[in-house]
């Protein structure tokens, strides 16, 4: 009996650490010798996930061919106390001494936790929570203004939809989220005011049921381009394509998975970032400190354009993507700007710059955009 | 108004085929097992294996039935795993159920890494709406051979239960074991051979998911819809008929929230999302009798 209970559990515990073996740590290119730097990146999800991780180790996989550097990649790791075990090991084993926690909760407390703890490696966290009054000075946090972009592919969608309806697939209302669907409309009633969006959020970040479902019925409405804020924008890209309507990416470029509906998307340009952050690391500059942009810092960019993008259209977003590329750049959230309630956000005249910290708390809905955040 | 509440009405039932399929195999899968005395909860695990495998298989050899077969062979690997473990004395079959989740869902994120963005061949579908012309009808009405497949097997499992030689085997198994023994049956045996006939089915199930709907591998793809059909297998009140009702409504239910969202109606979608869960509630508490508590094989150990 006893013994049948032992030989049950230790099954147990044996398929509990097969299991936790799926997170794995890979190498990415060199080996570790004297005088070598190595980096070590934390993911949240998988690293092929057409999405968010995926970006992120694409700007990984650029670092290898920098002489000198060695990558370790770890995925799957939750913002739980293995985030602080995984960059713990990095610096351990791996000798890293620069460390990428990519997720949003990793900052507060993990990688705080592990910079005061080893004060001579330096963590860059992907989120733009840095506060120069309250964290350690090896940390340093880095964002980009990917609205920006969004803005643009929102001008392409207009441009190219024919019953000027286009839908927005969102995991949650989130400032950041809500933040990009505006921009996306704002872009898009730029080339016609009567263009609406219709939202549906799904309740999470990664629910490829739930988002089929939703691009179905955005196409049953009669939607003809669909794009959305989830972790993996692959599925809706995918059904969007079946359905024979438009698409627009995000995160990273999706043009594989929809040759003949893509027209454009939003995308970090994670390689020129990280490469820039490796090189000043080897010219002995601090990398403390909030580093931000957007188009014209080469932080966020745009997608390729599709087949299906006219001329025209293309004519007009390149012509405000160099606006947003000058000196004086372009903005995007200027009065008169009234939400989807009918409350007036901005007077007429006035204006928010990217980098106005209102614009990080937002909490409505702009006009023409068909959905309600509930209140929280 | 009245063009979107038929719109809605539409994507409920277009949601209901779509969704329902996944639910439809492994509820029928677990009604198999249940009906023989053992529960088995790692359906999740064999159905994110099967769509793992079945992905890859398709892959491979560019067939999609192919990708199917070896999804519920893998799978009914699983449910031979379970149930010759479960054999022995004193093991506890729900502990196990959830050991092998852990395990599929390991080995399925592990070995399904370099699947990830490969495209395989996907299975096709065909429309039921000839009649209409109307795209979202036809579209809502766009099923899969699986989806009938699933209803044959419903059928043919609810009178195989009733009347076959077989089906009363299984059931004896699940009702007394110890008549069972008496008859001369190896009651393990029947237990076993329900567990990788069920989790056969669950693996299917889970390549339905990769070949058809959302019809991407992906990890994370099955997000619990194995759970769940367990759980509809009790409140099915293990009538393989039933199963295919309650499928249909949790496929339906699903689809509520996008689709109220898609034609703006936006209020409350957390709670339109929760519609699966509140509706089981509803029709557990409605429908249990003391009746009918006789209903559970009795060798279930609940």
């Amino acid at each position: 009996m006893y013994k049948n209970i032992f030989y049950c559990l230790s099954v147990f515990i044996l398929l509990v650490a097969s299991s936790c073996g799926s997170s794995t740590s890979t190498e990415v290119a060199g080996s570790d010798s004297v005088g070598n730097l190595s980096i070590g990146f934390v993911y949240i999800g998988s690293k092929s996930d057409y999405g968010y991780n995926q970006a992120h180790s694409e700007g990984a996989a650029a670092l290898k061919n920098l002489s000198g550097v060695t990558v370790y990649e770890e995925e799957n790791v939750p913002e739980t106390m293995d985030a602080q075990k995984t960059m713990e090991s990095m610096i351990n084993m791996d000798k890293s001494t620069l460390i990428f926690p990519t997720s949003f909760g990793y900052f507060d407390p993990h990688a705080l936790e592990m910079a005061k703890k080893y004060p001579d490696v330096t963590f860059l966290h992907c989120g733009g929570l840095y506060d120069k009054s309250k964290h350690p000075g090896n940390v340093g946090s880095y964002f980009g203004y990917i609205d920006e972009a969004v803005y643009l592919s929102g001008i392409v969608a207009a441009s190219t939809s024919k019953t000027k309806k286009l839908g927005y697939i969102a995991a949650k209302p989130i400032p950041q989220v809500l933040r990009n669907i505006n921009a996306f409309a704002l872009g898009a009633q730029s080339v016609d005011p009567s263009v609406t969006v219709t939202v549906v959020f799904t309740g999470d970040w990664f629910l490829p049921v739930k988002e089929a479902e939703a691009a179905n019925s955005l196409a049953d409405q009669g939607v003809d381009v669909i794009t959305g804020h989830v972790d993996s924008p692959k599925v809706l890209i995918e059904t969007a394509e079946k359905r024979g309507i438009y698409s627009v990416g995000y995160h990273t470029d999706q043009t594989p998975l929809a040759p003949k509906g893509f027209l454009t998307g939003a995308m970090w340009n994670w390689p020129k970032v990280y490469t820039d952050f490796v090189n000043n690391y080897k010219a002995g500059k601090s990398l403390s400190g909030l580093h931000r942009g957007g188009l014209k810092e080469g932080i966020v960019m745009l997608a390729p354009y599709g087949p299906a993008v006219s001329e025209a259209a293309k004519a007009k977003a390149e012509a405000i993507k160099a606006e947003f590329m000058s000196d004086k750049g372009h903005t995007i959230f200027k009065g008169p700007l009234v939400s989807s309630t009918g409350k007036q956000i901005l007077k007429a005249g006035e204006e928010l710059k990217q980098q106005d910290p209102i614009l990080e708390s937002m909490d409505y809905l702009v006009k023409g955009v068909n959905g309600s955040i509930p209140a929280l | 108004m009245d063009q979107n509440f038929w719109l809605i009405l539409l994507a409920i039932i277009g949601g209901a085929i779509r969704v329902s399929t996944p639910f439809l195999f492994v509820s029928l899968g677990e009604c198999i097992t249940e009906k023989s005395g053992r529960i088995n909860l790692g359906h999740e695990g064999s159905m994110i294996m099967g769509a793992m495998v079945g992905y890859g298989v398709s892959l491979f050899t560019g067939s999609a039935w192919l990708g199917i077969l070896a999804a519920g062979c893998i799978g009914s690997l699983f449910g031979l795993f379970h149930g010759w473990i479960c054999g022995k004395k004193g093991v506890n079959d729900i502990a196990m159920g959830i050991a092998l989740i852990m395990l599929g869902t390991g080995l399925a994120f592990f070995f399904g890494k370099s699947l990830i963005k490969p495209t395989a061949p996907r299975l096709d579908d065909f429309s039921l709406a000839w009649w209409s012309s109307v795209p979202q009808i036809t579209q809502a009405f766009r099923i899969n051979w699986l989806f009938i497949l699933g209803i044959i097997l419903a059928v043919v499992l609810h009178y195989g239960f009733k009347y076959s030689r077989w089906g009363m085997i299984v059931r004896v198994a699940g009702e007394n074991e110890e008549a069972g023994l008496a008859l001369g049956y190896n009651v393990n045996k029947i237990r076993t051979i329900s567990s990788a006939l069920g989790t056969f089915l669950s693996g299917i199930g889970g390549a339905y998911l990769s070949l058809y709907y959302p019809g991407s591998w992906n990890e994370g793809l099955s997000s619990g819809q194995g759970l769940m059909a367990v759980a509809l297998v009790i409140f099915a009140r293990w009538k393989p008929m039933q199963c295919f009702v309650a499928s249909l409504l949790f496929g339906g239910a699903g689809a509520l929230g996008p689709a109220l969202q898609g034609a703006g109606f936006s209020y409350g979608y957390y709670l339109f999302n929760a519609t699966p869960y509140i509706l089981t509630l509803i029709i557990i508490i409605t429908s249990s009798s003391k009746k009918e508590s006789g209903v559970a094989p009795a060798e279930l150990e609940i």
